[in-house]
């Protein structure tokens, strides 16, 4: 058998596109069943359900879903509680949204009635980036069906008034923000908001709003189906559940996969990917959750879970599980010079750390990737990364430090190497400054 | 950030086509009554699919339309990198992903196919039917690289299979959009190795649940207070 998932446990099962994606296709793979039974049930069991389940946030972040759930308030008040799934997907090497919006829709869609009984909400909508132009057509036409059949909007067969509309971004990472998204959603700068208020209290509209990630909410139809106690039979304790992951880089296969939380890495890689590009041997590092994480080393690799805890322990994090695989032949330093370079074009430059600091470190990585750069600067760089890191308002200044962070911890000789090969040879002037980064 | 402005040279006038004012409404109506600023990420989109890029014209139109202050429709306009503030290629607009899963697998090859067939970066081709980008990552990165030409996805591509893609559209082709080497989706090239069980497909998942699991043995409305 390919992993340690079977396919009988698999929530994704169109997950390449095999089959119809549209209504009487994925009722056929059982989409939509037993959702009125499910809403027959009170808001409060759903979200014990899904606590039970151990489902975490499948965004990055992790926090548990039944327990965001519950922090809406019990009772609907004048203002009207929202909705909003966070289909921005746009954390390099993360592309597993991208196949639920496509080929699976409607387990979406059903998540979304669900999760939006379970808040007590009667309106959501799905915040796609604006790239996703044929995935958002695939959306629509899903949603076009759902509506026509009465499984959602008003006076539906289930009996939750509900009603989902779709709306876009334009091109723009940091609206993968919660908080940045709801700006977005209401027309403005995608510029995050502060914390508290949470959205929990006031989110779009200055109403109370639940955010959560595609996969996570296309769960949950199928934990509640199947079970709290069959999802949580997969992974380790607090790592729960199967998970989509994302293999890109120097595989022999790239691609997506329905896998259980906890599978070990070199396992995942091995059986699903065919493999690291000139064998396991030729693995330099992996980047093992979306650009945002540090990198793990080789060594590291071969005893990785794919989980949130075990990740954590070696520095690195689950993230979205989208694995960027570097082989030998890979100059590090410039991959991670280039996910630099993605930081400072995505900074909303609304906090001054991040805005200044993600340009001055994707210019001094610039000369570290040629070696044309001083010894001591690599402790300056590491030291403007320490400062930029928690001192911005959202994650995106965090999320630029720790590539570099990681890349110094693990390989900060080769880079020194670097500096000093560069130098060989070349006359030097002793105290000359380089151009400094400004 | 990316710095951006709006072209020195713009027309003086916008005008909407029915369709596209018809849509405009259609996204405006999705939102609740005095928030239609939320459309305004939309409408522009919809502005640039008219007239391929969006101009100040158009800027000020929007505004009036959705009751915005004029400049926080022009900040939404140039913050948004999806918006082309100056005229593209009449063909094509290329948008070559260039972060690091694809970057990996040979993004910077399919960039100097584009910089020998079409010019510079960001610039309007000289016989105006081309303009190349590079992006940031499109969300494909399984399927790296990868071009979007146009709104759609072109994935697995190498110089050779990006260059005939390029002269295609240059020809008047509109090539599909997809796999270059015909992958199925995000599945590994040469075939999915997962989800072959059949009782997925032949509707077993389907039948009628005799009960949910956990299922509150009593169901009424709630009553009691909760915590």
């Amino acid at each position: 058998m390919v992993g340690i998932l079977e396919d009988k446990d698999r929530i994704f099962t169109n997950l390449y596109g095999l089959h119809d994606f549209g209504l009487e296709g994925a009722k056929r793979r059982g989409a939509w069943n037993g959702v009125r039974e499910i809403l027959s049930q009170s808001p409060e069991w759903i979200c014990d359900q899904v606590k039970n389940s151990g489902l975490r946030g499948r965004g990055g972040a992790g926090f548990g879903t039944g327990l965001k759930w519950t922090f809406m308030p019990k009772q609907e008040s004048e203002r009207p509680h929202y909705l909003v799934v966070n289909a921005d997907e746009s954390e390099p090497g993360t592309c597993k949204d991208r196949e639920i919006l496509r080929n699976d829709p409607h387990l979406l869609i059903e998540g979304c009635l669900i999760a939006s009984y379970a808040i007590r909400a009667h309106t959501c909508y799905i915040y796609i980036r604006g790239e996703y132009v044929f995935e958002r057509e695939r959306l629509e036409a899903a949603i076009k069906q759902a509506y026509e059949a009465k499984l959602i909007g008003k006076g539906n067969v289930h009996g939750w008034d509900f009603d989902l509309h779709v709306t876009h971004g334009g091109g723009a990472y940091i609206c993968g923000d919660e908080t940045a998204l709801m700006e977005s959603l209401e027309g403005k700068k995608g510029q995050p908001r502060l914390k508290p208020p949470f959205p929990a209290g006031a989110g779009i509209y200055g109403c109370p709003t639940t955010i959560n990630n595609v996969e996570t909410i296309a769960t949950v139809g199928a934990i509640l189906r199947r079970g709290a106690e069959w999802f949580a039979g997969f992974g380790r304790p607090n790592n729960t559940g199967t998970k989509l992951m994302a293999i890109s880089g120097h595989v022999n296969r790239p691609c997506v996969v329905e896998e259980t939380m906890s599978i070990p890495l070199r396992q995942l890689l091995e059986d699903h990917c065919g493999g690291i590009r000139g064998g396991w041997g030729n693995l330099k590092a992996i980047i093992p959750g979306g650009s945002s994480v540090p990198m793990i080393t080789a060594e590291m690799a071969e005893t990785a879970l794919m989980d949130f805890d075990s990740l954590r322990e070696m520095r690195s994090g689950l993230g979205t599980a989208a694995v960027i695989v570097m082989d030998k032949d890979a100059d590090i330093v410039k991959s991670i010079a280039r996910l630099s370079y993605f930081y400072k074009h995505e900074s909303c430059g609304q906090c001054t750390p991040c805005r200044e600091g993600t340009g001055w470190m994707w210019r001094v990585m610039e000369r570290m990737v040629t070696g044309e750069a001083e010894m001591a600067e690599i402790d300056m760089l590491l030291d403007v990364a320490s400062q930029v890191e928690g001192h911005t308002i959202c994650g995106l200044g965090d999320a630029a430090a720790w590539p570099i962070q990681g890349l110094f911890r693990h390989f900060r000789h080769e880079v020194e190497d670097r500096i000093t090969q560069y130098r060989a040879g070349r006359p030097h002037v002793q105290g000359a400054t380089l151009v400094a980064a400004e | 950030m990316s710095v951006r402005r709006l072209s020195p040279n713009q027309p003086t006038s916008f005008t909407f086509q029915p369709q596209t004012l018809e849509k405009a409404k259609w996204w405006i109506a999705k939102f609740p009554a005095g928030r239609q600023q939320s459309a305004v990420i939309p409408i522009l989109w919809l502005i640039q699919k008219q007239d391929g890029w969006v101009s100040e014209p158009a800027i000020r139109l929007v505004a009036e339309m959705l009751g915005m202050a004029r400049i926080r429709v022009l900040e939404v306009a140039t913050f948004y990198t999806m918006f082309m503030l100056e005229p593209v290629g009449s063909v094509a607009l290329v948008q070559v992903c260039g972060t690091t899963p694809c970057q990996l697998r040979g993004s910077e090859s399919l960039m100097a196919v584009c910089k020998r067939k079409i010019g510079a970066k960001d610039h309007l081709s000289a016989d105006g039917k081309f303009t190349w980008q590079e992006v940031e990552c499109l969300g494909a990165c399984a399927n790296a690289p990868m071009a979007a030409i146009n709104d759609y996805y072109y994935e697995d591509l190498t110089p050779e299979s990006f260059e005939a893609l390029l002269d295609d559209f240059a020809a008047g082709k509109a090539p599909a959009p997809g796999s270059a080497v015909k992958r199925q989706g995000s599945s590994p090239e040469g075939g999915p190795l997962t989800l072959f069980d059949p009782a997925l497909y032949d509707g077993s998942a389907a039948k009628p649940l005799k009960k949910i699991p956990n299922a509150a043995p009593k169901v009424t409305a709630k009553t009691e207070p909760t915590a």
